[in-house]
């Protein structure tokens, strides 16, 4: 009942921009897709930037999954009442860029409000994702994650396996997973977010194309190509430890978490952004989970390549097809990216969730308080961002695919249908590429315009 | 109606007829109309760029072997629902028919899960069948099955068809205990008297009297497992594993709101509204039939 | 003789347990703490901590979910109930004593016309009556939750057939008397349709709480959430880190009123059942 009120009042305000001399904060609405406990830490971000000035006033809102807040705020955005700011994953970046007048693109929204944010300070990775070709940035990174490997040391030891040294490689993460199935645990190895961390992050690291074009950077003609032979005996491998019992499917997307959570799996590949719930949730606390780099295979020339970076980046919105926001409005949307750029805060949120440093200097200050010498394992994920020596190819940039919620899906039915038995690893990646090109042709189609 | 049991004017049954109308204008001619032209579109999920594309969507749909696939599955899963919901408040029905004293007693404690939501129906087989919580779920694992409805496309559907038609027995129940109740006695006690064992009895008189209360129950059971079963499989599997559970409206649902492919999601409505008329009409045509018994 | 007496009481006992089995695990799981859950030790008698969930279920919702309290859940559910279940009871009251006691032109357009909605369910034209909703900015307010849904033909239907059993002599004795149409829909239609009414209701009820497809395009508020879409919500992708002894208890919510209802009305709600028939 509430929060209804307070919809009413901003959009009254929004209709009434004089209003605003009359006092009273400008409201931005804020979308978010962040569960407990990061979506607690989220929104007490929000809560400092209100305490810190007078003029605006962050209305944070959460609206279930990433997948559901997309969905929403592009419904929303059809009714004419979309939030100022939505926070999209990474698979909605392909989206966003190609909204048109949906978005109001950073870079439009800073020259316009006069509020600076120093880009050139963000990791190259990081700002790569969520900007064109010629830099100009179209979204706020936030909180940008990569795949990692956690485990539980506890289960390394009943295995006989030294909690110190985690496999570094798919040979010897089979060995492992083996060892621990041996020592009688139900659930050896599993994956959250299946094909970011299976197929997307694995072609990255081993330098193999997810899709034609640089992975999408190149242009909407784009079409996939993870039915490459690498790729295919990698999935092989996968289901071969399956039957074997030494990898188990943990559920879509981020259903996986749970089962390391909980104690039930002893290796999970998962974003570095789980870092927080898995200190808190799995037995036997901090001290028995270990964190490393996700595995290669050293048959692939150049491997381990850098990993690509997922999570979610905060667009900000125009309300809909035809209203645009005022010069307030634009301007508490930029003071709170500013706010987020801010040194403290994005080094806050690096410590305190596992996600990744998105500035350079944030990771510096977090170096230099001795934080990655208490807390081993914490800059694992950066460490294997910048792996490979930095140099980034096509493949590794990272992905923009327009439907990439919908590929995904895809690729994930298809990997569920491969486990199951019911076709080869060759089969379900050429069904992945033959369904995944529709999504991508029509998605082309229909943003020609 | 006699002209003397009529009421004069033109106004006031328009105002009276006027709410409702309204509503179905609105929210029903207008989405139905609304649908047609969609589908006949290509549009971005924003809602910026549109383009007539005429069939390309219907095209594009009946030619995709996944929603073929679907389509098949939708019938397959609808028929084990009806069957297993039918077969069994049938067989239940039947008991309490047999000893009248208790009947009462047996309905007031079989009709309660028709008030329970699909959706909340699926969770609570859920509790049951969580691989990881559910008594059942770890009792098969323990037995050494692996039972894993997020990973296995048979057991999601099985467990999915149960929960579907867990819901709906006690509808069917109450029909059919009606419907036994309303065979006179005196058919069935002659019967007996001439010797016909209980089993022959059940099929030769009691199965065909019964036989228009179970074509209604048919059709009702079929249109349930069709529409109604939304919730149950988009709180239990989401469609999953693989297309395993996917349904023709479960399909219509991810293609229009998760993937916002409005085209063709609108598409798939004119094509369900389509089927919707035939079933009607079939259940008009059986209605008809009935009044004349 | 006897033998052949008990096993219809034998089949029918064990029918009743195995429906009730669902319900009674989740009841018992109710009053057990997370752990014991999530360990997935199934408790098969009550334990000690129903107070607790019931108590967190109801003012703050589930952890992990950003939750929602069930009571402001339930308060949604029930004015979505009552108000499809009242508002589909007067519109239909108010078209089917037009068509029956009046003669008008296009009388029987206007009865097709709400006949036929009866073959545009919800669910099949979800996209485009979401875009009807956008239109009319009612997404994500109480009235685009209920007034789509109070369209009924099939209670028109079912008022009409009632009313067309009403003797014209009543009709005539209230033109005798100078009685307007209005007064005779109040002073003898209405008392007249008190029991249909009363089990119309029921099943309109039960129909209004369990809508799950609808609340679930139209709402994406959470201070607008209904029970049955929010429980759900709860349980994400089966997630076994979840806080299964308060979802439990708030599938236990979710389930009560109507279950409820009909219970306590049971002879309203077959009645009801048996005239619809859907």
């Amino acid at each position: 009942m509430k929060r209804r009120t307070l919809g009413l009042a901003s959009a009254g305000m929004t209709l009434s921009a004089p209003a605003l001399a009359q006092g009273g904060p400008v409201e931005i609405q804020f979308w978010h897709g962040l569960a407990q406990p990061l979506g607690g830490l989220l929104e007490a971000i929000t809560a400092d930037f209100n305490q810190k000035q007078s003029r605006f006033r962050i209305v944070p809102s959460y609206r279930g999954g990433y997948p559901e807040t997309m969905v929403a705020a592009i419904a929303a955005f059809r009714a004419g009442t979309a939030p100022h700011i939505v926070q999209m994953f990474e698979v909605g970046t392909g989206t966003m860029i190609t909204a048109g007048r949906a978005i109001k693109p950073v870079h439009e929204l800073l020259s316009e409000t006069g509020v600076s944010i120093d880009f050139e300070d963000y990791l190259p990775a990081v700002k790569g994702y969520y900007s064109l070709p010629d830099g100009r940035m179209m979204g706020m990174p936030f909180n940008s994650s990569t795949a990692i490997m956690f485990y539980n040391k506890e289960a390394f030891r009943r295995a006989g396996l030294n909690p110190d040294a985690p496999p570094a490689t798919w040979a010897e993460l089979r060995e492992a997973a083996q060892k621990i199935k041996a020592s009688g645990h139900e659930m050896p190895f599993s994956s959250a977010w299946p094909t970011w961390c299976q197929i997307e992050q694995f072609s990255a690291i081993h330098n193999l194309p997810l899709a034609s074009l640089e992975n999408g950077f190149g242009g909407l003609g784009t079409v996939l190509q993870v039915n490459n032979p690498r790729m295919t005996r990698q999935l092989a491998l996968l289901m071969e430890m399956s039957r074997e019992g030494s990898f188990r499917w943990g559920g879509r997307d981020s259903a996986g978490d749970a089962v390391f959570a909980s104690g039930q799996a002893a290796i999970i590949h998962a974003s570095s952004g789980a870092r927080a719930r898995y200190l808190r949730e799995v037995p036997g606390g901090a001290a028995n989970v270990g964190a490393a780099m996700l595995p290669y295979s050293p048959d692939v020339q150049g491997a381990p390549y850098n990993s690509i970076i997922g999570g979610a980046a905060f667009w900000a919105m125009n309300r809909g097809p035809n209203a645009r926001r005022n010069a307030d409005e634009n301007r508490g949307i930029a003071e709170f990216f500013a706010h987020l750029a801010s040194t403290e805060v994005a080094a806050k949120w690096h410590t305190d969730t596992g996600f990744l440093p998105v500035t350079k200097k944030a990771f510096e200050q977090v170096r230099a308080s001795g934080f990655y010498a208490q807390n081993p394992g914490a800059d694992i994920p950066i460490q294997q961002l910048l792996r490979g020596g930095g140099q980034m190819t096509g493949n590794t940039r990272g992905i923009r695919l327009g439907g990439f919620v919908e590929i995904r899906v895809i690729m994930q039915e298809e990997m569920e249908r491969a486990l199951q038995g019911q076709q080869t690893a060759e089969a379900a990646l050429n069904n992945a590429v033959t369904r995944g090109n529709v999504v991508l042709r029509n998605f082309e189609r229909a943003n020609r315009g | 109606m006699s002209q003397s049991a009529i009421f004069k004017g033109v106004v006031v049954p328009y105002l009276l007829l006027a709410p409702q109308l309204l509503v179905t204008a609105i929210f029903f001619f207008w989405p139905a109309a609304q649908a047609i032209w969609q589908s006949l579109l290509r549009e971005d999920a924003f809602g910026l760029n549109s383009e007539f594309v005429w069939f390309e969507n219907f095209i594009e749909v009946v030619t995709d072997p996944t929603w073929l696939d679907a389509a098949f599955r939708t019938l397959f899963f609808s028929a084990a629902v009806a069957a297993l919901a039918l077969g069994s408040a049938l067989f239940l029905a039947v008991q309490a028919d047999r000893n009248i004293r208790g009947a009462t007693t047996y309905k007031t404690l079989l009709v309660w899960p028709y008030a329970v939501a699909p959706a909340v129906a699926a969770v609570l087989w859920l509790f049951m069948f969580h691989p990881n919580i559910g008594i059942f779920g770890r009792a098969l694992n323990a037995m050494g099955i692996a039972w894993d409805y997020k990973l296995n496309g048979g057991q999601a559907m099985g467990l999915v068809i149960l929960a579907s038609a867990w819901k709906q027995v006690s509808y069917n129940f109450i029909f059919f205990l009606a419907g036994l109740q309303s065979i006179p006695k005196s058919v069935l006690e002659a019967a007996a008297i001439d010797g016909a064992s209980p089993r022959y009895r059940f099929w030769t008189i009691i199965f065909p009297l019964l036989s228009p209360t179970a074509f209604f129950l048919l059709v009702v059971n079929l249109t349930y497992a069709f529409f109604e079963t939304f919730g149950v499989i988009h709180s239990l599997t989401q469609g999953g594993p693989g297309k395993a559970t996917e349904t023709l409206i479960y399909r219509a649902y991810t293609d229009g709101v998760m993937n916002l492919n409005l085209g063709t999601s609108a598409a798939q409505s004119v094509i369900l509204m389509l089927l919707v008329v035939a079933l009607t009409f079939v259940q008009f045509r059986f209605i008809e039939r009935r009044v004349h018994y | 003789m006897r033998g052949r007496n008990i096993w219809p009481h034998v089949w029918l006992v064990l029918g009743v347990l195995i429906f009730s089995f669902p319900i009674y695990i989740t009841l018992i799981g109710s009053t057990h703490d997370g752990a014991t859950i999530g360990r997935g030790d199934v408790p098969l008698l009550p334990g000690t901590h129903a107070l607790e969930n019931y108590a967190q279920a109801w003012g703050a919702g589930g952890g992990r979910y950003m939750g929602t309290p069930a009571v402001s859940m339930l308060a949604n559910s029930l004015a979505m109930a009552l108000l499809i279940a009242g508002g589909k009871i007067v519109i239909s009251l108010l078209s089917a004593f037009a068509v029956v006691f009046f003669r008008f032109p296009g009388r029987m357009i206007c009865f097709w016309a709400i006949f036929i909605t009866l073959m545009l369910p919800v669910e099949v034209r979800i996209i485009p009556t979401f875009e009807v909703m956008v239109n009319l900015s009612l997404v994500n307010t109480m009235a685009g939750l209920v007034i789509p849904l109070i369209a009924s033909a099939t209670a028109t239907l079912l008022f009409r057939q009632f009313f067309l059993t009403i003797p014209p002599e009543f009709v005539e004795a209230a033109k005798i008397d100078g009685a307007g149409p209005m007064r005779f829909f109040r002073d003898v239609v209405l008392p007249l349709s008190v029991t249909n009414i009363a089990a119309l209701f029921v099943i309109l009820f039960i129909y209004g709480w369990n809508q799950y497809l609808w609340p679930l395009l139209i709402i994406n508020d959470r201070g607008l959430e209904t029970i049955i879409v929010g429980l759900t919500k709860m349980i994400g992708g089966g997630d076994s880190q979840n806080e299964w002894n308060v979802i439990m208890a708030t599938a236990v919510m979710a389930l009560l009123p109507p279950v409820g209802v009909v219970l306590l009305m049971q002879r309203w709600f077959i009645k009801g059942l048996v005239e619809t028939e859907k």
